[in-house]
C-alpha cells in the first residue's frame, strides 16, 4: 500500500503570507520580536518586530518621541545603566536573545558598537581614545596596537587629518573630526553591528557629508542601524527604512519603496511633511 | 511724550536706582574685606623677618620665630589631606556613580552637608573624646584626624558634583565599548573630573590651614621643634591665638607675621585652583 501524504502537510504557503513578509534580502543580523519597552510606567515601544539586515544600512525614522532612539538603545542594552527601565520580548543577535539576563553584557557590547548624537571623545590623546577599548579585550604589542589604531582611523576616514598629532588631546579636534573619532573608536573593537544615534545632528553640512560617505563605505564590513530625524539622510544612505510613530513600528521596507510608494497613510503624511 | 516713552523712562529710572543700590551694597561688603586684608598685609609684612622660618616660638621677652608652628601646620594639614582625600573621593564616587538618585544616596548627601557646615570646634571635641581622652595625651595624629574630618565632606561634595557634571553621553560611550563600570569610572570619568576634584582638595587644604578650634583640643601646642606626630604639635593658628591674646608686643608681632603667612598661603592656593579651572575651561572651549 502506498502512503498518500495528507493534503494538509503539503499545502503550499498561502500567497498572502509571502507578500506580507518583511523585504529583507540580506540575512537578518539582529531582530526585534514582540519588543515592548517601559520608562518607569510609560509604554515607549509597543510590540515592535523588526529585522536588521546583515551588511546593510537600516534607518529608523519618525517624529520626536516615537521611540526610534529607544529601540536603538535596546540593541546594545545601554538603557540598562539607568534604573526603572524595562524591556520585554526578544532581541536576537544571530539568533540568540540578548535580553536574556544570562547573555554576557560585555560580549554584547563588543559585538554591537554605538555612536551617539553628541561627539564624546574621552579626555585623553587621539591614540588612546582608539586604543582604550582594544586594551580591554586584547593584549597587543606596541607595534600591533599602532597598526590597529591606524587601521581604525583609516576606516573612520580620519587618519589623514590626525596622523601627525596622535599624541595630542582628542578634545582639540573639530566637532566633525570628533564624531569620526567616535566612529573609529567603535569600529576599532571590530564589532559586527554599529548603532548610530543621530550621528550628524550636531554637525555642519560638510561634516555630515563626510559621515554619510563613511557610512556607505562601512556597510561593506558592518551591519548598521541609524536613527535620524533627517529624512533626506535616511533616503540617501540607507537600504531599509523603518517608520515609527508613538512607539509603534508603522511601516518597514526597502528605502526606495518606502519613500516613493509608502503603503500606509501615516508614512506618506510624515515623509511629505504633512504630519500633524 | 507717548505712553511707551514714559514706560521706557520709568524702566530706565528703576534700573538706574537698583544698579546704584546693588553697587553700594557690593562696595560695603568689599570695604571690610579689603580693610582686613590691608591690615593683615601691612602689619604682618612689618613683622616679617628671616628668623621667622628658622627660629622656634620664643618665651615672652626673647627673640624667636614660628619654625616649629609652620612645620607642625604643614605636616598635620598634609596628613589630614592624605587621610581625607582617598576616603572622600571613594564616597563621592559612590554617591555620583552608584547611588545618584537613590534614597540612600540622598540620605548620605544630607548627612554630608551637615558635616560640611558643622562647627569645627565640635569636630575637635569629637576627636578629643574619641582619641585624646582614650590615649591619654594630645598628639599631632589627633590634630590631623580632626582636620581630616573637615577635609572629608568637602572632598565628598566636590567629587560627587564633578562626576555628576561629566556628560552622561561620555559614560554611555565608554560603557558601550563593553568596558565594566568601575574601569570606566577610574579611567575615563576621573580624568574628566580631575581638575574639579583637584580644586576641591586645594580649597579644603586652604580651609584647614587656618583652622584653630579643632587643633586646640587635639594637637594642643608645642613650644619646641617636634616632628613626632604622636606628641603634641605646634600649629600656626593655635600660636596666633595664644600670642594675640598675650600682653607682649613681641608675641603680637609674631602673631601678625603668622596671620600674614597663612593668608598668603590661602591666597596662593585660591589662585592656583582658579588657574587649574581656567586652564581646563580653555582646553574644552
Amino acid at each position: 500500500m502506498i502512503d498518500v501524504p495528507s493534503p494538509v502537510a503539503v499545502a503550499p504557503l498561502p500567497p498572502a503570507t509571502a507578500a506580507a513578509k518583511p523585504v529583507a534580502t540580506g540575512r537578518p543580523k539582529m531582530a526585534a520580536r514582540g519588543l515592548d519597552f517601559y520608562y518607569d510606567g510609560f509604554h515607549a515601544l509597543k510590540n515592535v518586530s523588526l529585522d536588521i539586515a546583515e551588511k546593510r544600512v537600516t534607518a529608523l525614522i519618525g517624529p520626536s518621541g516615537c521611540g526610534k532612539s529607544t529601540l536603538l538603545r535596546v540593541f546594545n542594552r545601554i538603557y540598562s545603566i539607568y534604573p526603572k527601565l524595562r524591556a520585554t520580548g526578544e532581541v536576537l543577535l544571530d539568533g540568540e536573545n540578548i535580553l536574556d539576563p544570562k547573555f554576557p553584557l560585555n560580549r554584547l557590547r563588543s559585538k554591537v558598537g554605538m555612536v551617539f548624537q553628541k561627539p564624546v571623545p574621552f579626555p585623553m590623546s587621539i591614540y588612546d581614545n582608539i586604543a582604550y577599548g582594544i586594551r580591554h579585550y586584547e593584549k597587543l604589542s606596541k607595534a600591533e596596537m599602532d597598526a590597529r589604531v591606524e587601521q581604525a582611523l583609516v576606516q573612520g576616514a580620519l587618519w589623514g587629518e590626525v596622523k601627525d598629532k596622535l599624541k595630542q588631546s582628542a578634545l582639540g579636534l573639530s566637532g566633525g573630526q570628533q564624531q569620526r573619532l567616535c566612529i573609529a573608536r567603535a569600529i576599532a573593537l571590530r564589532p559586527e553591528v554599529i548603532l548610530l544615534d543621530e550621528p550628524t545632528s550636531a554637525l555642519d553640512p560638510i561634516a555630515t557629508g563626510k559621515i554619510e560617505q563613511l557610512i556607505s563605505e562601512l556597510k561593506e564590513h558592518f551591519t548598521i542601524a541609524i536613527v535620524t530625524h533627517n529624512m533626506q539622510q535616511a533616503a540617501r544612505c540607507s537600504d531599509y527604512t523603518a517608520f515609527m510613530y508613538l512607539g509603534e513600528l508603522v511601516e518597514y521596507g526597502n528605502t526606495e519603496m518606502l519613500f516613493t510608494k509608502p503603503a500606509k497613510k501615516q508614512t506618506e503624511d510624515y515623509i511629505t511633511g504633512r504630519f500633524g | 511724550m507717548t505712553p511707551s516713552d514714559r514706560l521706557y523712562l520709568k524702566r530706565r529710572l528703576v534700573n538706574g536706582f537698583n544698579l546704584v543700590v546693588s553697587g553700594l551694597c557690593a562696595a560695603f561688603g568689599l570695604f571690610w574685606l579689603i580693610w582686613i586684608l590691608w591690615t593683615t598685609f601691612k602689619t604682618g609684612l612689618a613683622a616679617m623677618k628671616p628668623g621667622l622660618f628658622t627660629q622656634m616660638t620664643p618665651p615672652p621677652g626673647s627673640d624667636g620665630g614660628l619654625a616649629n608652628a609652620l612645620f607642625g601646620s604643614l605636616v598635620m594639614s598634609l596628613a589630614a589631606i592624605a587621610i581625607g582625600t582617598p576616603i572622600g573621593i571613594a564616597a563621592g564616587t559612590f554617591l555620583a556613580e552608584y547611588a545618584r538618585k537613590s534614597a540612600l544616596g540622598e540620605a548620605i548627601r544630607f548627612v554630608n552637608d551637615i558635616l560640611l557646615s558643622a562647627p569645627s570646634i565640635v569636630l575637635g571635641l569629637f576627636v578629643y573624646t574619641l582619641v585624646v581622652a582614650q590615649v591619654g595625651h594630645f598628639s599631632g595624629w589627633a590634630g590631623a584626624l580632626a582636620l581630616a574630618l573637615i577635609v572629608l565632606p568637602v572632598v565628598v561634595r566636590t567629587t560627587d558634583e564633578m562626576l555628576q557634571l561629566v556628560p552622561s553621553q561620555m559614560r554611555e560611550a565608554a560603557l558601550s565599548l563593553g568596558v565594566p563600570q568601575w574601569k570606566v569610572t577610574v579611567q575615563v570619568l576621573y580624568r574628566s573630573a580631575l581638575p574639579g576634584i583637584t580644586t576641591g582638595v586645594l580649597l579644603a587644604l586652604a580651609r584647614i590651614s587656618g583652622e584653630t578650634a579643632p587643633l586646640l583640643f587635639t594637637a594642643l601646642n608645642n613650644q619646641y621643634w617636634s616632628a613626632d606626630l604622636s606628641q603634641p604639635m605646634a600649629s600656626v593658628p593655635v600660636v596666633i591665638f595664644q600670642y594675640a591674646m598675650s600682653p607682649y608686643d613681641s608675641w603680637h608681632a609674631l602673631a601678625w607675621a603668622g596671620a600674614f603667612v597663612v593668608t598668603l598661603f590661602v591666597l596662593l592656593l585660591s589662585i592656583l585652583s582658579r588657574a587649574i579651572l581656567l586652564r581646563n575651561k580653555a582646553h574644552h572651549d
